[in-house]
């Protein structure tokens, strides 16, 4: 089907294409538009200082939304990267008075991918479905927050941890360049490699791929894992921008996410997807939020519209593609 | 012998389970199996159980509604500034009222238009969240003569020694349970859950179904946010945060299957019980209050996973 697509988007003129890719990416249209209404509505909103700010702003569910799009391609679903995230914090701050600052951040990154792996393999061990694994998983993992922190805040005692993240490539920050690189990378996996054209075949059609010699399983931890990890590089980094560790940290962040990645047209049955829409849909959601808090508008006023921009997407969506879905 | 032991074990494995916890609590605390203390648990389940009632409707159907959570928020505060603006019944009227026209939101979104329905409940989520703050400007709501108003009656009452809540939730899951099993649309339910294509060729109008789950799951929030309003006599802002978690933890643990066409009031009954008792007995033999989050995950996938394993005839898929 992949080939299919690159040889009909070949054969036409480059703008064809262009128009081709644009209406399978149609949240970056979307994206624009908002970014020219913004602009023309605060004199604030186009200055690189607030582009810089909507890129580290939006990096951060940005880079959860990554591990969430290659679950969702495979038809899955990982709710627990909030509750991850808030751990990976914790750990990274917590333990730095005992074992350093770079080892600290290792475990971080460490119960990230084993928490990961642990969700992976119950579902692909017991055949549950992901929504409940992860439901679980995210109470437990935030009690696992609560009682490790002893349900205080974390504060970090050397200060020069919250430097590391404060490295700017011009207006773009450690922590935006990371997102943007891991997305890249990410795309890369998914269009390039092996295992990003099983995680297409895993979601179209679990049973075929399985017939095809696919090794399902060990590919759904594989994802799991990927996704967890990249919880815990979020909640690193946050850990690094802020200096503390709450034990709230990231609560219904994973709901965020999800409304990223699904505002970029990445499907929740599976089989469709790619990184390109999700940035288009962690930034569009990104300046959504910015430019509202530019405007002045009071903070239930975002809440509704993204809430009225996600229902609208998917009436659009079913609208311009005739595919229902439940 | 061994062979009913068997059976039983495969059929009522979750029962036997949670029974063992219960009697492994009730030997090392007095308190525990108090009727006292059992009233007390039934108490604080009362309206996440309200909730589940009304939400298992729609997970029978092979929905989730995530909505409910961002809804109990917003009903609550209405009930409560309803009270002091119009009165107690009005207050009520109202309050049941608007949680079945954000029912019939999600119902017409999900079941007449056919959206996908976590992100619309998700979608709802949002904006009823939004809408809280909107309503309320943000400022924390309470009822101003909370001494004298018969409208305490729903939350602090008790009705021949039970407390009225219990009743309340008690007597809603009874309503449900009927509803499910013995009228048409009980059935369509199940039929639509089962196997949806099926059941619209067999002359169910399944949309129908789907739209007037979501009415029923928004009518039990508005009932919960009554005993709600009643029992903290105030609203913050964030009151129902996380609750659509719960509730659905709850009817997963009871054996509800998030697929549709399987489960029952009963089993959400049950589920939502273990958890007020879970979190109850570990309170009670000394461990720290989130250590029952930790074994509400374990409990969680080891009692689905014996459930879907005892289905499937083998543990691993």
């Amino acid at each position: 089907m992949t080939d299919a697509t690159t040889t009909s988007s070949q054969s036409t003129s480059p703008f064809g294409s262009v128009i081709q890719w644009l209406l399978r990416n149609h949240i970056w249209v979307f994206l624009a538009l908002t970014i020219v209404v913004f602009s023309l509505a605060s004199p604030y909103f186009l200055t690189v200082k607030n582009m810089s700010n909507i890129l580290t702003q939006g990096a951060f569910i940005g880079i959860l939304a990554i591990g969430m799009t290659m679950v969702m391609i495979d038809g899955e679903i990982d709710l627990s990267v909030g509750a991850i995230l808030a751990l990976a914090c914790a750990l990274s701050i917590g333990l730095q008075p005992v074992i350093g600052s770079w080892p600290a951040v290792f475990v971080g990154l460490l119960s990230g991918a084993a928490l990961g792996f642990v969700n992976g393999t119950l579902v692909a061990l017991s055949g549950m479905h992901s929504f409940i694994v992860t439901l679980g998983a995210l109470i437990g993992i935030r009690g696992l927050v609560f009682v490790y922190t002893g349900e205080n805040a974390l504060m970090v005692e050397d200060f020069a941890y919250t430097e590391i993240a404060e490295v700017y490539l011009g207006p773009l920050s450690l922590t935006a360049m990371l997102f943007i690189a891991l997305a890249l990378f990410f795309q890369w996996i998914l269009s390039s490699t092996r295992h990003g054209r099983e995680t297409y075949a895993v979601g179209d059609n679990i049973e075929a791929a399985h017939d095809a010699g696919i090794n399902v399983k060990r590919h759904k931890i594989i994802n799991f894992t990927l996704c967890g990890t990249l919880a815990a590089v979020c909640g690193i980094l946050l850990s690094m921008r802020l200096g503390t560790a709450e034990p709230n940290a990231g609560k219904v962040w994973e709901l965020w996410t999800i409304i990223a990645v699904v505002l970029g047209g990445t499907r929740l049955q599976g089989g469709y997807g790619s990184m390109w829409m999700t940035i288009g849909g962690v930034f569009t959601l990104a300046v959504l939020r910015n430019g509202l808090r530019l405007l002045n508008t009071p903070n239930y006023v975002e809440l509704m519209v993204m809430g009225a921009v996600l229902i609208l997407a998917l009436v659009l969506d079913k609208a311009l593609n005739h595919r229902g879905d439940h | 012998m061994q062979d009913a032991l068997k059976g039983l074990l495969r059929r009522h494995g979750l029962i036997v389970a949670f029974m063992v916890f219960l009697a492994g609590v009730a030997l090392n605390t007095d308190a525990f199996l108090s009727a006292g203390n059992i009233l007390d648990v039934l108490r604080q389940v009362s309206i996440t159980g309200m909730m589940a009632v009304g939400v298992t409707f729609v997970v029978l159907t092979g929905r989730l509604d995530l909505s409910v959570g961002s809804m109990l928020t917003l009903l609550t505060v209405i009930v409560v500034d309803q009270h002091n603006q119009s009165g107690p019944l009005m207050a009520m009227i109202i309050t049941l009222a608007a949680g079945c026209a954000l029912g019939a939101i999600n119902g017409v979104l999900v079941g007449y238009i056919g959206l996908n329905s976590l992100i619309v409940t998700l979608a709802m989520l949002s904006f009823l969240q939004g809408l809280v703050l909107f309503y309320s400007g943000g400022s924390n709501v309470n009822i101003t003569n909370a001494q004298d108003t018969w409208f305490a009656v729903f939350g602090r009452a008790s009705l021949f020694g039970i407390p009225v809540p219990v009743v309340m939730f008690l007597a809603a899951a009874a309503v449900a349970a009927f509803v499910l099993k013995f009228t048409t649309f009980g059935r369509q339910i199940y039929g639509v859950g089962g196997n949806e294509t099926a059941s619209v060729f067999s002359g169910i109008d399944s949309r129908r179904a789907v739209f007037w789950t979501y009415v029923i799951s928004g009518l039990t929030t508005g009932l919960a946010a009554i005993i709600m309003g009643s029992r903290v006599m105030g609203a913050q802002n964030t009151i129902g945060q996380g609750y659509e978690l719960t509730v659905l933890a709850g009817i997963i643990l009871g054996g509800t299957s998030l697929l549709g066409g399987s489960g029952s009031i009963g089993r959400t009954v049950l589920g939502i019980a273990m958890l007020g008792f879970i979190q109850n007995g570990l309170l009670l033999l000394g461990f720290p209050y989130y250590v029952q989050w930790l074994v509400t995950w374990a409990v969680i996938i080891i009692a689905v996973w014996i459930d879907l394993g005892a289905k499937r005839g083998r543990i691993f898929a």
